[in-house]
């Protein structure tokens, strides 16, 4: 029964999503400026929130400064996205703890419960962020995920409720898919914020549409919001990969055999260093950082989706049956 | 001779080239992209079946992959020149770096810039009391604040967030340490595996390994002798709905003698490998062994006890031989597959439907022939050699086949013999190996994670503040640089700087803040 509510917890999120997500489109497209403030924003860009960085200013969009007024419209659906977005978090939270319930046991065992997990650490993340940062121009993204990710779990990746198989009882697991699921929370958002970093920066050179698009941050302040969450989730990256050696030296008796999984890790691990090594120290900021950005999002994503359902090997615990 | 000194040159041009920050920037990249067929094709070491299945699919371009090394991309040439070269950069990155990072150490920061006003944050303004009053305000605002100050006649500068190169050069030496650690685990590290079934013993030499492999610098003489009997396993199989048959828990039950000759009995599980000496013994897999007893036309026991048999399917179907060379007047071999939960298929065959031993059966054909001369040279113990063996027909021309349940003896035709089904055992695979390095590795990794966290917090920054004398006032001019994108509040400090100097009032705020 706890399984049955579960599930149905899941899928309603599932559904909310999409029905936030629709309230996000039509808040992008109801944005229509005036010719007189889009030269405006052209002029003044927002040095302000730049240079007072981590302040609340920073996190915010800029639209107080000199973008034009929000609309009643546009304002009432952006409110009722999130609104719906809240819901639907609360939900999909409830089906993770249910699920746990259901299990007896942390819901980490195959790959159904991998990804709600993350996904419900991503969906309260971004809440965290458009309640206290302002940030709720993440809105149609964010709820683009969620529904995408959210849709495959309850459709692809769905498995009943089983014990764990036995190479999964161990500690250096828990704490191997702890550390997974919140970087990769950590590395959507901030790939997400990397490509509307990149669209950001083409509407400024272009001197500014004048939609949705001037209501979010100058593309610099995207930039550094992706690059916070790219930095907070590499470490935890570098961890999550060491703590999945432990474990293996613990279930197989070897830390390291180019398992397809392991090897995918190591090449997202890899991208992600050069992301930030490039960007620290060749000065590679910017639209080529938020390009590499992309591409280790990528490679997370394939390996997360495309090693478990296409190759083979000792990480085979999705539990789906091909 | 200006060979030599071209020579040099040239030398000295390709560690310049090798050691910078893009050449490693570069080889780090080119050694993920060298990872990725890596996982993607099958690789000989762990799954050589996928490999011959892959040539044989495409027999036109496969054999090309193959010679380039692509079924073994993690011990290909090409793969280790990349990381040697990869490794020989980050040295020569880190030992330069360090050095600057130790004269920083003892250095205060440098003096402020030239002029002040084209650094971020800049401020001016005037203040009460003597220039030194002044300095001497901002510097115990600065001290309280951690930072490290340099104090001249005319200025203050200030320096803070060092940490964050110490962290990055921890990181940066971690890894060639993690390096070091893999690289002498592979030469040092033995690994092998060993089949034992419940109430046999395995001892620790070459000759009862069945697969041994072994870094270049190990070698066999150093195998710590110990013992190791199979007391008891149990396994427990999902018999629930979902999942139907799954493996849920595995223990063994063992008993160690070390070299000592001390016996303790220990308790073996998949994530729970026992640590003998320097060995650690790792649970891999498991299966049936029937125990059989064959007796040949004499009448006399040719064989009696478990036979090994291996595995095929998710419900352990498995399959195996067993020989009776001593049988006489003709030795006698049987082909047979062991069912743990038999039962019928659809078609007639018999199927195995469930991987624990509910409903064994031990299906079996039958070979004979005259006796063989001993040759004393190995055999599979899995593979029947056929030579000079006749299989056994019913009347119509078939082979022979017998199904046999516990207990049962099946009487071979004309008087060849029988074989008896006693019952069954399960086995084990174990794997033995050493792991020498693997500390240093794992904390060389901890370390680096550490290390890195620290570096990609830690944000330094550098303030400065000038005076000018006025009759009663002080001019003052204060500004500050991040060296590190990505830190905000540089304003907000400047400005509780500039309040600390005991600010009266504002000159000219610059509009020129973007961040350099
Ligand atoms: C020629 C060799 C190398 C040099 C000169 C070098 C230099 C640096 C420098 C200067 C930074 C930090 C920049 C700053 O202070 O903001 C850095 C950061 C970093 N490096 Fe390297 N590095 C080298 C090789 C490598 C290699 C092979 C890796 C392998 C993964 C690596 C991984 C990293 C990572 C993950 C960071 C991020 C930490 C941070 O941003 O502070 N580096 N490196």
């Amino acid at each position: 029964m706890t399984a049955y509510y579960s599930s149905l917890g899941m899928v309603t999120s599932a559904v909310l999503y999409l029905v936030a997500m629709a309230m996000h489109a039509a808040e992008w497209a109801s944005v229509r400026t005036s010719r007189t403030s889009r030269t405006r924003r052209t002029k003044e860009p927002a040095t302000v929130a730049v240079v007072a960085g981590g302040t609340r200013s920073d996190w915010e969009s800029s639209d107080s400064e000199a973008a034009p007024a929000r609309t009643r419209r546009e304002d009432v659906l952006g409110r009722m996205g999130l609104a719906i977005t809240v819901i639907a978090a609360f939900t999909h939270v409830l089906g993770v703890v249910l699920r746990g319930v259901a299990a007896g046991r942390a819901p980490w065992g195959n790959m159904y419960e991998f990804v709600t997990t993350s996904l419900a650490i991503a969906v309260l993340t971004y809440l965290v962020l458009a309640w206290k940062f302002g940030m709720r121009w993440l809105g149609l993204p964010v709820t683009l995920l969620l529904t995408i990710g959210q849709g495959l779990a309850v459709t692809v990746f769905y498995v009943d409720v089983a014990e764990l198989m036995p190479a999964l009882h161990s500690v250096w697991f828990v704490i191997h898919i702890i550390a997974a699921a919140t970087s990769g929370a950590a590395f959507n958002i901030g790939g997400i914020a990397a490509i509307l970093y990149l669209i950001r920066s083409r509407d400024e050179e272009l001197g500014g549409s004048g939609g949705y698009l001037s209501r979010l941050p100058s593309a610099e302040v995207i930039d550094r919001i992706s690059y916070r969450f790219l930095a907070f989730a590499f470490p935890l990256w570098t961890f999550t990969v060491a703590a999945g050696a432990i474990w293996a030296q613990y279930a197989w008796g070897r830390f390291w055999g180019w398992d397809p999984k392991e090897t995918m890790s190591l090449v997202t691990w890899i991208i992600y260093a050069g992301y930030l090594h490039a960007r620290a120290t060749v000065g590679w900021k910017g639209r080529r950082a938020a390009i590499v950005a992309i591409v280790g999002l990528a490679s997370f994503w394939f390996n997360f989706v495309g090693i478990n359902l296409l190759v083979s090997g000792l990480h085979s615990y999705s539990g789906i049956q091909r | 001779m200006s060979v030599a000194r071209e020579l040099v040159s040239w030398l000295r041009f390709a560690w310049a080239t090798l050691s910078s920050m893009r050449t490693a920037l570069i080889l780090l990249l080119v050694l993920g992209i060298a990872a990725i067929p890596g996982s993607l094709l099958p690789q000989r070491p762990t799954n050589p079946i996928g490999v011959s299945d892959y040539l044989a699919a495409n027999p036109v371009w496969a054999p090309w992959l193959d010679r380039l090394g692509f079924f073994d991309v993690f011990g290909s040439v090409w793969f280790a020149a990349i990381y040697l070269l990869l490794f020989i950069s980050l040295i020569g990155c880190i030992l330069p770096r360090t050095a600057t990072y130790l004269k920083a150490l003892r250095d205060l920061p440098s003096a402020p810039p030239g002029s002040l006003d084209r650094l971020p944050g800049h401020t001016a303004g005037t203040a009460v009391g003597t220039p030194a009053a002044v300095l001497d305000a901002a510097e115990a605002h600065l001290r309280a604040r951690r930072y490290r100050v340099r104090r001249e006649a005319d200025s203050v500068s200030a320096e803070r967030g060092y940490l964050r190169e110490t962290g990055n050069l921890v990181f940066h030496i971690c890894l060639v340490l993690t390096l070091i650690g893999l690289a002498w685990g592979s030469l040092f590290s033995f690994k092998g595996t060993a089949i034992i079934v419940e109430g046999q013993a395995f001892s620790n030499t070459l000759t009862q390994y069945d697969e041994f492999g072994a870094g270049a610098a190990f070698a066999p003489s150093q195998l710590s002798p110990f013992t190791l009997k199979l007391d008891d396993f149990e396994v427990k199989f999902e018999t629930g709905p979902v999942q139907q048959g799954a493996a849920r828990d595995f223990t063994a039950h063992v008993t160690v003698t070390d070299a000592d000759g001390a016996t303790t009995r220990q308790v073996l599980e998949v994530n729970g490998p026992l640590s003998v000496g320097s060995n650690n013994v790792h649970l891999l897999g498991h299966g049936y062994a029937p125990v059989v007893t064959v007796r040949d036309g004499s009448g006399q026991v040719a064989f009696s006890g478990p036979v090994v048999f291996l595995p095929q399917d998710a419900n352990f179907r498995s399959e195996g031989v067993i020989k009776a060379p001593d049988a006489r007047p003709e030795r006698l071999a049987f082909e047979g597959i062991f069912l743990p939960t038999a039962s019928s298929s659809g078609s007639g065959g018999m199927v195995s439907v469930f991987p624990d031993a509910l409903n064994p059966q031990l299906l079996v054909n039958v070979w004979a022939g005259p006796p063989k001369a001993e040759t004393g040279a190995p055999e599979n113990v899995y593979a029947l050699d056929k030579t000079g063996l006749t299989q056994l027909t019913k009347g119509g021309g078939d082979p022979l086949r017998a199904g046999l349940e516990v207990g049962t003896t099946y009487q071979l035709p004309d008087g060849r013999g029988s074989l008896s089904f006693d019952g069954w055992k399960r086995w084990t695979k174990l794997q033995i190996s050493t792991s020498p390095g693997g500390w240093l590795v794992l904390v060389s990794v901890m370390l680096a994670v550490l290390g890195m966290a620290v570096s990609l917090t830690i944000r330094p920054r550098r303030l400065f503040v000038r005076v000018h004398p006025e009759t009663t006032t002080t001019r003052l001019s204060v500004a500050g640089l991040d060296r590190v994108e990505g830190r905000g509040g540089l304003t907000d400090e400047v400005a509780a700087l500039v309040a600390a100097c005991g600010l009266e009032a504002t000159l000219a705020a610059t509009d020129d803040e973007e961040e350099q």
